[in-house]
């Protein structure tokens, strides 16, 4: 029989002293680690449950921002006032994941830590250069509509699925972690890595890492942001393509905008070749399609997944001009 | 205490049949009362775990076999080397470990028992296996050379079938259309996997197990084992769902069975969702090329209807795709043909309307394609080219009013509220479509046992050996017994799921009312008699009349007969993104009598919902750089969620059909899938202006 130890230590520094382990695997809500461990992708010797470490949280923060505990569980990010008033495109994208009954479990943490569900990666009698290094990537030219256009290598094209975390990347947050050697923030910016030649190692973690809260700065003044997602169903589906949008306008102007496309690269791909195009531009149909074929130039369709390229960009230009619609009617109003 | 008690119908009971009766054991499943087969407690239970071949064609050369049993807990590993022979072993899926042949990836090659699941599961993956591998073929195309005509196809329906000069009446057709159609590979999945429990006492079987059908696994394990029918009880009581793939026996029940009889315990194993995939059973991806020719009033003067499909290396299941196509419409001149290629893939077998489901959305994508090209509204090309004898034998048919359902539907639906024309419709971003398909269904009968038997306390026992999958069967019965026996439901026992009662056919085919209705209700029948003959007085030990409609269904004149109905699907597309969403699903059905109107509607609007998943979702992914479909689990293969399916309504006419049985019903089970992605095929083409003639219709193939 494969055992595993499960821990559940009630205090952060056990945690984090038990972290460092490459034998360990830290558990929230189980909804995607415990598939992976039956599968026999996963197989850790010491599961260590973070979810009774005080970690469950929502704060508001002194600048008008919120820092929200690793372990709160997805529905009450969905569901919280201050989110849903403050950060409405997170809410979207939080309740645009997974169902119900997975949200329920789901912890803020391990919704960011979660794995591609590239259909190589979960077959451990697969080559899958994620899973094991150097072994190939059969996506590149197999099953690969599900996949990534963007950021991807000739050693792995997988795509993070999680929606929450496109939100996030458009709101700026950062990861609170500590270690052994003590606390650190790492931007979102920073935390994930492109696959390039390792796509084994996906963050940019510290060895040792217990991921403590997000922090997310104050919303920016007068903007207005949402989250539209596409997928095949109309419910519990990953995304094909989806995108976070915030953006204020101005005078007629775009005066502060992000962009975060999710579905489309092995992180949650933050468009900032649009961005610059459109800081300053008049904020107009044909400025917001200019500024998302620039950034999908640097697209790599694969032959299944062509579509996406079409799809995200459709969906960047619906989603800026109904921020666009909305804050000049909150303008005139 | 001596003498007799008195028993005999009531009079003035209402008919129990056309009552919405609950389900009968539904309180025990909300509890978890109702077990299914891996949940038998058993004393002394051991776990088998089978492994899969990881490569897709070959031979197995070794095993660590050898090393694994050294493993603490684990009782034995089986392999072709030292698994034991079936009396046999004739090479089908169940003649599993018989051979060290490997005729397509997953198949099983080897299998651990062990004390506890956990052992078995890791022992299984620890074994090592090396094989010789071969190059293999596993991608259908229809202009591979080595396409073969088989024999017959499912069940024994002839494989080709012509009428009169196709070619010419194609020809000279003032409307034509001609096109080639594709559904992919799909799998039954019904939520609870094949599972079984084995328990040998000697040569005596004892077998818990989730099947469509007890007797036939006992007949079939009984084959495999060598051991007289007799010795072999199967019992089934509840069925968490089959879709065909439990019609048969299927690998696990045997190698549960091998596995107990070799380590000398009771064994239990249900297949993982991911072996569910592998070597379960599953449709065969079709490609069919449809041709249909029109005179200028739209009556269809020519239909050629060919298919292309796979099957495996070790067996033959050849899906009888345009079957349907030969008594569907009118039209002088017909064809219809099967071709098949044996692929290094595991056996496709029985699944959901097999046969009627993908050919039905081929061939009612084509009128819908004709209605177009002629002009005609596609409720009047139907109209228009409905028989009402065989059009292949002339004979009649029993009952056939696909023209009142389509009538009844498209006043229901609204339908005449539509635009002929593609892409006029608008709400806001979306592009709003209206289609509509025709369903049918054999209406068919197989002989069947039962045993009625009157109690003392004044109840009634009613059993046989029929399968409740969760359809609502055991309800149905009870309902069709109360009436042949003129008492309340309360009173009737049905007693089924288990070979100790009277032999009984599947559930499969839609047959299941039919054939055990017709038994129950002449068992019922005779038991009347009996007690009136008895002047109402039982025996201590009951009075029980056991029947077998065998000669029956025999004697009876042989026709054509069918259920029939259409389905109006309203769709909604984006404009921008090709996200498809289906508004509006309504289905109007001829089948005959409604034996539980409440049980009936769920079969129907289940069957429909899972039309909406074919037509939208579903698709095994075939890893042409492997070999197996890609597909492990129900995130890489999408069924339709609630949010999918906000309005299926379900409708029937009033039809009795009292030639196809006593009862007068056809079955419901499988009729509502047939035509459901046809219907919502040709509504995404009246919304959008794109045909798309590949299921399932995903956004790309609208936005592309």
């Amino acid at each position: 029989m494969r055992k595993f130890e499960y821990l559940r230590p009630e205090d952060r520094a056990r945690a984090v002293d038990l972290a460092a382990n490459p034998d360990v695997k830290l558990l929230g809500g189980g909804t995607n680690l415990i598939d992976l461990m039956k599968i026999g992708v996963e197989t850790p010797e010491f599961l260590v449950d973070t979810t009774r470490l005080g970690l469950d949280e929502i704060e508001s923060r002194a600048d008008g921002g919120l820092r929200i505990g690793a372990s709160v569980r997805n529905t009450d990010v969905a569901s919280d006032d201050r989110v849903r008033e403050r950060f409405p495109v997170l809410s979207a994208a939080v309740l645009a994941g997974a169902s119900g009954q997975l949200r329920n479990m789901a912890t803020v943490g391990g919704n960011l830590l979660q794995r591609t569900r590239c259909a190589y990666f979960q077959d451990v009698t697969k080559a899958c250069n994620k899973r094991k290094p150097g072994s190939g990537c059969p996506a590149q030219t197999g099953a690969n509509r599900e996949l990534a256009i963007l950021g991807g290598s000739e050693h792995c094209i997988a795509t993070h699925p999680s929606d929450m975390a496109v939100a996030l990347r458009a709101l700026d947050a950062s990861v609170l972690i500590e270690t052994e050697k003590g606390a650190e923030t790492i931007p979102l910016a920073d935390f994930y890595r492109l696959p390039g030649e390792r796509p084994d190692i996906e963050t940019n973690l510290p060895y040792g890492s217990l991921i403590v809260a997000i922090d997310i700065p104050a919303p920016r003044n007068g903007a207005r942001s949402s989250y539209v997602k596409v997928r095949d169903r109309a419910s519990f589906g990953f995304a094909l393509a989806s995108v976070a949008g915030v953006l204020r306008v101005a005078d007629g102007r775009v005066a502060e905008v992000a962009l975060a496309l999710g579905g489309v690269a092995p992180l949650p791909w933050r468009a900032r070749v649009a961005e610059a195009q459109l800081m300053g531009a008049p904020a107009e149909p044909d400025r917001f399609r200019a500024a998302i074929d620039a950034e999908l130039e640097a697209a790599q369709p694969r032959p299944e997944n062509a579509f996406k390229v079409t799809l995200a960009r459709r969906i960047v230009v619906r989603v800026l001009n109904e921020l666009a619609g909305a804050t000049r009617e909150g303008e005139a109003s | 205490m001596t003498g007799t008690a008195r028993a005999g119908p009531t009079t003035g009971t209402p008919a129990a049949i056309g009552a919405r009766l609950v389900r009968i054991e539904g309180p025990d499943k909300v509890r978890g009362a109702a077990p299914y087969a891996y949940e038998y407690p058993v004393d002394g239970v051991t776990y088998c775990c089978a492994v899969g071949s990881t490569v897709t064609r070959g031979r197995v050369r070794s095993t660590s076999a050898d090393a694994i049993r050294q493993v603490p807990g684990v009782l034995e590993v089986l392999w072709h080397a030292n698994a034991p022979r079936l009396a046999t072993a004739d090479g089908s899926e169940l003649a599993v470990l018989q051979s060290d042949r490997v005729a397509y990836r997953r198949q099983i090659v080897a299998a651990v028992v062990a004390e506890s699941f956990e052992i078995a599961t890791e022992a299984a993956r620890m074994l090592e296996i090396e094989y010789d591998d071969e190059p293999f073929a596993v991608e259908l195309r229809a202009d591979d050379p080595d396409l073969y005509r088989p024999d017959k196809v499912n069940p024994n329906f002839a494989t080709d079938t012509e009428t009169g000069d196709v070619d010419g009446a194609l020809r000279s057709a003032t409307y034509g259309v001609d096109h080639t159609y594709r559904t992919p590979a799909y799998h039954n999945n019904p939520m609870e996997p094949h599972a079984s429990i084995a328990v040998w006492h000697g040569d005596e079987l004892t077998v818990f197990d989730s099947n469509q059908g007890a007797s036939p696994v006992r007949a079939r394990l009984a084959e495999l084992f060598g051991v007289p029918p007799g010795s072999v009880r199967v019992v089934a009581e509840h069925v968490g769902g089959g879709f065909g793939a439990k019609g048969t026996p299927r690998p696990v029940v045997v190698l549960t069975a091998m596995a107990a009889r070799v380590v000398g315990r009771p064994v239990k194993m249900a297949a993982t969702r991911e072996q569910m995939f592998a070597f379960v059973g599953y449709r065969t991806p079709t490609i069919q090329r449809v041709r249909l020719g029109a005179d200028a009033d739209g009556r269809i003067v020519g239909i050629s209807h060919e298919v292309v499909e796979q099957t495996s290396t070790i067996d033959e299941f050849a899906e009888q795709t345009a079957v349907a196509t030969r008594m569907m419409y009118a039209g002088a001149n017909r064809r219809t043909t099967h071709r098949l290629r044996r692929l290094d893939v595991p056996t496709p077998a029985w699944m959901r309307a097999p046969g009627e489901c993908p050919g039905m959305y081929a061939l009612e994508s084509a009128v819908d394609e004709l209605a177009i090209a002629s002009g005609l509204d596609p409720v009047e090309l139907r109209l228009r080219n409905d028989p009402q004898t065989d059009p292949e034998t002339g004979a009649p048919f029993t009952s056939r009013n696909l023209a009142a359902c389509l009538r009844d539907g498209s006043r229901l639906f609204g339908w005449t509220q539509r635009h002929a024309e593609p892409r006029v419709q608008r709400d806001g971003r979306w592009l709003v479509g209206t289609g509509l398909a025709a369903s049918t269904y054999p209406a068919r009968a197989r002989a069947s046992k039962a045993t009625a038997r009157a109690r003392r306390d004044g109840g009634f026992d009613v059993e046989l050996c029929a399968a409740d999958i969760g359809t609502g069967a055991r309800t149905a019965l009870t309902q069709i017994a109360a009436d042949a026996l003129g008492v309340a439901p309360a009173v009737v026992r049905l007693r089924l799921g288990d070979t100790n009662f009277s032999e009984a056919p599947l559930a499969g085919g839609s047959m299941g009312t039919s054939s055990w209705g017709w038994a129950v209700t002449r068992a019922c029948e005779g038991l009347r008699a009996r007690l009136a003959e008895a002047d109402g007085s039982v025996p201590v030990d009951g009075l029980a009349v056991e029947v077998d409609t065998k000669e029956e269904i025999e004697r009876r004149e042989q026709r054509p007969a069918h259920a029939f109905g259409a389905q109006f699907a309203e769709v909604r597309v984006d404009e921008g993104t090709g996200e498809i969403r289906v508004a509006r699903l309504l289905g109007v059905f001829a089948v005959g009598r409604i034996v539980n109107p409440m049980t009936a509607r769920s079969q129907l609007i289940g069957g429909m919902t899972m039309g909406v998943s074919m037509a939208l979702l579903e698709a095994s992914l075939l890893d042409r750089e492997y070999g197996d479909y890609l597909n492990h689990d129900l995130a890489q293969y999408e069924i339709a969620t609630c949010a999918d399916v906000p309005r299926v309504e379900a409708h029937w006419i009033d039809e009795r059909d009292d030639f196809v049985n006593p009862l007068g019903a056809k079955g419901v089970g499988e009729i509502g899938i047939v035509g459901t992605a046809a219907a919502i095929a040709n509504a995404t083409y009246n919304a959008t202006g794109v045909r798309v003639r590949d299921l399932p219709i995903r956004l790309e193939k609208l936005i592309g």
